[in-house]
């Protein structure tokens, strides 16, 4: 019996913690299966998934498409360049289009914040958010959570931080709720510039600088400067960004001899991090793409049981 | 005056219903039973030198262990035990009133050309160990599958039979086989119960 009773997966700020843990449970046992010769297992045969993406992605869409081969659904994707939206219509009409063709899951990623919320209220079928925005990024939160609780045993009474673009990043919102949700004590930083106001609001604490956060944290987790949402409007240059917000070497000796390093990807290497601290011994960022294969599948296998269980409820009242 | 008509009628020659609880085995019966498995699994194979022990989830695995245990105390030398959870291979998900909770499946060796015995507390329907043998045939290609369970109550749905039985029990498909292991519930023991709990 689990606690999930969902039929979407739309942010972390509405789940509670049990939630949370449900997905993190099912994640670890499901990750065993990818360590198998086959990596496969029957349960979701004959659903059929779709992943409707709206921006460019390869770790996301990859991640949500080997998760549905391991359960056995089928997928497809779609992708808004060479789609019908490059035509014209809209993000309804391409949905109700796909709603036609009778899909179990849609895995939507899109530019604007709330676009699953709205297809998930008008269409039948699961709704996985796979980032909108800079709004939220689910399942990148639940398998940072993962990754945590996998290598310190537990989320709970630790320090996290989240260093960088915090004003345009959905990976920061969503983390922020799964941490505090988990029990964290959760610092943002990053140039002034891009840290939003009311980021407090969340249960996040905001640090004065990398410096004064690192020796407080147990974990890290740098964020991506992403130069296509810029416009190069919040800092100068990549190199002014490098030398005063990178995080090298020298600047992680500021941390304590166990602190961890996580990013969500993908990396530009020399900017927001140094080669040599993302490929050193306390980064995890390749644990949490594999980790990622594990949350999603657990998604996927969740959301089917709640959904089940919904149109079975709905046979029952339309008899009655 | 009212009077209390509450009672039962029971024909001839027909048990008393088990209201309460009928028990069949109890700690010394079920540690027989599987001492006397542990003895039939070497003497069919002729040893312990193919064989591996896979126990499935939720009381299987103790019971595999436990046989582990038996054996080792026999002939000496110790068998790989693995976990299963059957959950992911089952045919009858989309039926289940509530969407199982998975847990982990643990089997860490290699099956490949080993004799794999099946360890389940209850054989009913057959369902979950026909999903146990499609998720074992994931994982490799075994010489020979063989099934050991504590009960077996009938009522199979499909082509299974096991080839170690710690006891034949005959039951009414409404009757419930409930198995309760040191392990999970505290003690040993197995009771049928009318109707309550789950179909096992």
């Amino acid at each position: 019996m689990t606690v999930w009773s969902r039929k979407d997966l739309l942010g972390i700020e509405e789940l509670d913690a049990a939630e949370v843990l449900t997905i993190l449970d099912t994640a670890a046992t499901m990750k065993e299966i990818s360590t198998r010769e086959i990596k496969k297992v029957p349960v979701l045969r004959g659903k059929t998934v779709v992943n409707l993406f709206f921006e460019s992605s390869t770790r996301t869409r990859v991640s949500f498409e080997i998760a549905e081969k391991r359960l056995s659904a089928d997928s497809v994707n779609v992708s808004a360049s060479g789609s019908s939206v490059s035509k014209g219509e809209t993000l309804l009409d391409t949905a109700r289009n796909l709603e036609a063709m009778r899909p179990d899951i849609i895995v939507l990623r899109h530019p604007s914040p709330g676009t699953p919320q709205l297809l998930a209220r008008r269409l039948p079928c699961s709704v996985i958010n796979a980032g909108d925005g800079a709004h939220e990024h689910p399942t990148q939160a639940l398998l940072d959570a993962f990754t945590i609780r996998e290598r310190l045993g537990r989320v709970e009474g630790l320090t996290v931080g989240i260093f960088g673009d915090i004003a345009h990043s959905r990976v920061a919102r969503s983390n922020i709720h799964a941490l505090r949700k988990l029990g964290a004590r959760v610092l943002v930083g990053g140039p002034p510039t891009m840290i939003p106001p009311g980021i407090e609001g969340l249960g996040a604490e905001v640090a004065p600088g990398l410096e004064e956060m690192l020796p407080l944290l147990d974990v890290l987790i740098v964020l991506r400067i992403q130069l296509e949402r810029q416009g190069g409007l919040l800092f100068p240059s990549a190199r002014e960004y490098a030398t005063l917000f990178g995080l090298g070497r020298e600047r992680l000796c500021l941390g304590r001899p166990g602190l961890l390093v996580m990013h969500p990807g993908p990396i530009n290497r020399g900017l927001e991090i140094a080669p040599e601290v993302a490929d050193g011994t306390r980064s995890l960022i390749l644990d949490q793409v594999t980790n990622g294969v594990a949350v999603r599948m657990a998604v996927l296998y969740l959301l089917t049981g709640a959904h089940r269980g919904a149109t079975a409820a709905d046979a029952v009242r339309g008899a009655a | 005056m009212r009077v209390n008509w509450d009672f039962k009628l029971i024909p001839r020659g027909e048990k008393a219903p088990v209201n309460a609880k009928a028990e069949i085995l109890d700690e010394t019966g079920v540690r027989r039973a599987l001492v006397r498995i542990a003895h039939e699994i070497l003497e069919k194979n002729q040893g312990l030198s193919e064989v591996v022990l896979v126990g499935l989830r939720s009381r299987g695995d103790h019971l595999a262990r436990r046989l582990a245990g038996f054996l080792h105390e026999i002939e000496g030398s110790s068998v790989p035990v693995g976990v299963m959870d059957v959950t992911l291979y089952r045919d009858d998900l989309a039926h289940a009133k509530h969407w199982p909770q998975v847990q982990r499946t643990e089997i860490p060796f290699s099956i490949e050309g080993r004799i794999v015995v099946l360890v389940d507390d209850v054989l009913f329907t057959g369902r979950s160990v026909r999903a146990a043998l499609d998720s074992l045939m994931d994982f490799g290609r075994p010489r020979a599958i063989q099934l050991a369970v504590l009960i077996d109550r009938g009522h199979r749905e499909l082509p299974i039979r096991a080839d170690f039985v710690g006891k034949n029990v005959p039951t009414a498909r409404r009757e419930s086989v409930q198995v309760s292991l040191r392990e999970t519930d505290g003690n040993d023991g197995v009771v049928i119960a009318e109707g309550a709990g789950a179909g096992r």
